[in-house]
């Protein structure tokens, strides 16, 4: 029992973390029909950002938040403006031209990141990256708690974005029609752009999250990418709050993976997942939740 | 008021229009009929710059509207209410509505016309909370009217808001388009149901083929042979 509440919340913990990542990838899908498959290379990005902060300014990494996820806004953003924008304007090319340039993309942040900050692993040591507390007895990582409600905060304001202003309600408009929003006068360029933006701000402030207990280096955004990818089928496509319980399902998948499998296979357990959703539920969540 | 000259218009290498023109006058019902595939629609998607012209132009009191973005339209006072409502289904019929108001007047305008189109559509006040994907054909079309209606139009564009609609509801769309109207807003209308258009509005265009082949007062192209053998049955 005691072993199954430990495991219970530890994949909590980590599905609030999987949720923000989910839901950035969500926003992206749905406004844009594409899958970003640089979205976790972004997730690196941020991270090396909050390290670099915390490197050479001594900067906590939970104020270095207020630094990765405005430059990831941007960075996303300029991605978006110059060079999936331009592909979009040439009719006879597929979307699917966009996920390769993702893909590239996502290779060049990774090779940039090597050329400046090697192939070596890298941590960010805070006094609080052990520390535990207890429930009972069930510990809780102080970091990952922090993490934890920091992720259930961003969500809130993001729902708060979505369905009370103006550019959030465009955003879903875009998503649902885009030529009914045109039409309305939504400018749908500016969209995808805004769109990419909070998608790699909001991965940004997950990596930020995760780095006081992770480690970090430039090959770490494929194996996201893929958690990502698998979060938001889960989550049906497009889908903020099935992105939610994408990201839940997946942290106790491989929560529960480890375990009572073992460590080794928890990658494997959400992959397994993955293709029974695909097969039995191949609209995601979505289906059962209907927002 | 709106003047469409000589416009040329294309699907890929496909031409769709030849040279249409034609004008709508302030304050008036302006209807385009025509079988499917003539045209219509893509009359006005071109107005809504959807679609560009590769000739002729489109100009509004005399400002050109060819070449405009499309978002830009709604803002120079043309809103056009689209065939198959294209709600956002999966927003409540507020949100809908609200979607019609984004910029300028019609923004800080808004939950005074919002009271307005309530007033026009009991049934949307009542619905409000609601997806508009559970909405019926005809509060979905009161809908899209009402989102139009939001944005504080000069012109509305109606394409085929009769469709799929039962005949008691073609009846209430259609007066609720001569009242929105006699509310000093112009109307273009592209519509199928040939015989009740005819006699609401002031002038018509019939379009066969992608040309404009007659045009007249309601009346007077009631009375045409042609127009009564092709779309009256008569």
């Amino acid at each position: 029992m005691e072993v199954f509440l430990q495991t219970l919340v530890a994949g909590i913990l980590k599905g609030g973390l999987y949720s923000l990542i989910g839901m950035g990838m969500s926003m992206i899908m749905g406004v844009m029909k594409i899958i970003n498959l640089a979205h976790g290379q972004l997730m690196m990005v941020a991270m090396y950002v909050t390290f670099a902060c915390f490197h050479f300014l001594g900067l906590d990494p939970y104020l270095g938040l207020f630094v990765a996820m405005p430059a990831l806004f941007l960075l996303g953003c300029l991605i978006q403006k110059y060079t999936l924008n331009p592909l979009m304007e040439v009719e006879s090319i597929l979307p699917e031209n966009q996920v390769l340039m993702t893909v590239g993309i996502g290779m060049v942040l990774t090779e940039i990141a090597r050329f400046i900050f090697t192939s070596d692993y890298k941590s960010v040591q805070t006094s609080y990256s052990g520390a535990t507390f207890f429930i009972g007895e069930t510990s809780f990582s102080v970091a990952l708690v922090i993490a934890f409600f920091i992720a259930v905060l961003f969500t809130l304001i993001m729902f708060w974005f979505l369905t009370k202003t103006d550019i959030g309600r465009s955003i879903r408009a875009t998503a649902q029609d885009k030529d009914a929003a045109l039409l309305m006068g939504v400018d749908s360029k500016r969209i995808t752009i805004i769109t990419f933006g909070l998608g790699s701000a909001l991965v940004a402030a997950a990596g930020t999250l995760l780095l006081p207990v992770y480690y970090l280096f430039p090959d770490i955004g494929g194996p996201f990418t893929r958690k990502a990818f698998v979060i938001t089928i889960l989550g049906g496509l497009g889908s903020t709050v099935g992105a939610i319980f994408g990201g839940i399902t997946l942290g106790l998948a491989e929560a529960f993976g480890a375990t009572y499998i073992g460590m080794a296979f928890d990658d494997m357990i959400g992959l397994i997942i993955f293709i029974l959703v695909l097969l039995f539920l191949p609209g995601g969540f979505k289906r059962l939740t209907k927002i | 008021m709106l003047t469409v000259n000589h416009i040329d218009v294309f699907y890929g290498d496909l031409q769709v229009l030849w040279d249409v023109s034609f004008e709508v006058h302030e304050g008036e019902i302006l209807v385009l009929i025509g079988a499917n595939g003539a045209g219509k629609s893509t009359t006005i998607k071109t107005i809504s710059s959807l679609l560009t012209p590769q000739k002729g132009t489109i100009e509004l009191s005399g400002i050109r509207l060819d070449h405009h973005p499309p978002h830009d339209i709604i803002q120079h006072g043309i809103v056009h209410v689209p065939e198959g409502r294209r709600l956002f289904s999966e927003m409540t019929v507020e949100e809908n509505l609200i979607m019609g108001s984004l910029y300028g007047e019609a923004k800080t305008k808004r939950y005074e016309t919002l009271e307005y189109v309530y007033g026009l559509f009991p049934r949307l006040k009542e619905r409000r909370k609601q997806t508009a994907e559970t909405l019926s054909g005809g509060e979905q079309q009161m809908a899209a009217i009402g989102r139009g209606l939001m944005s504080l139009p000069k012109l509305m564009m109606f394409d085929e808001p009769s469709l799929g609609l039962a005949p008691i509801l073609v009846q209430e769309i259609f007066s609720m388009i001569r009242r929105i109207k006699e509310e000093g807003v112009t109307i273009l209308l592209v519509e199928q149901n040939v015989t009740q258009t005819l006699a609401m509005c002031n002038r018509a265009y019939v379009l066969e083929n992608g040309r404009i082949t007659l045009g007249g007062t309601g009346s007077e192209l009631m009375e045409n042979e042609k127009v009564k053998e092709a779309f009256l049955g008569i």
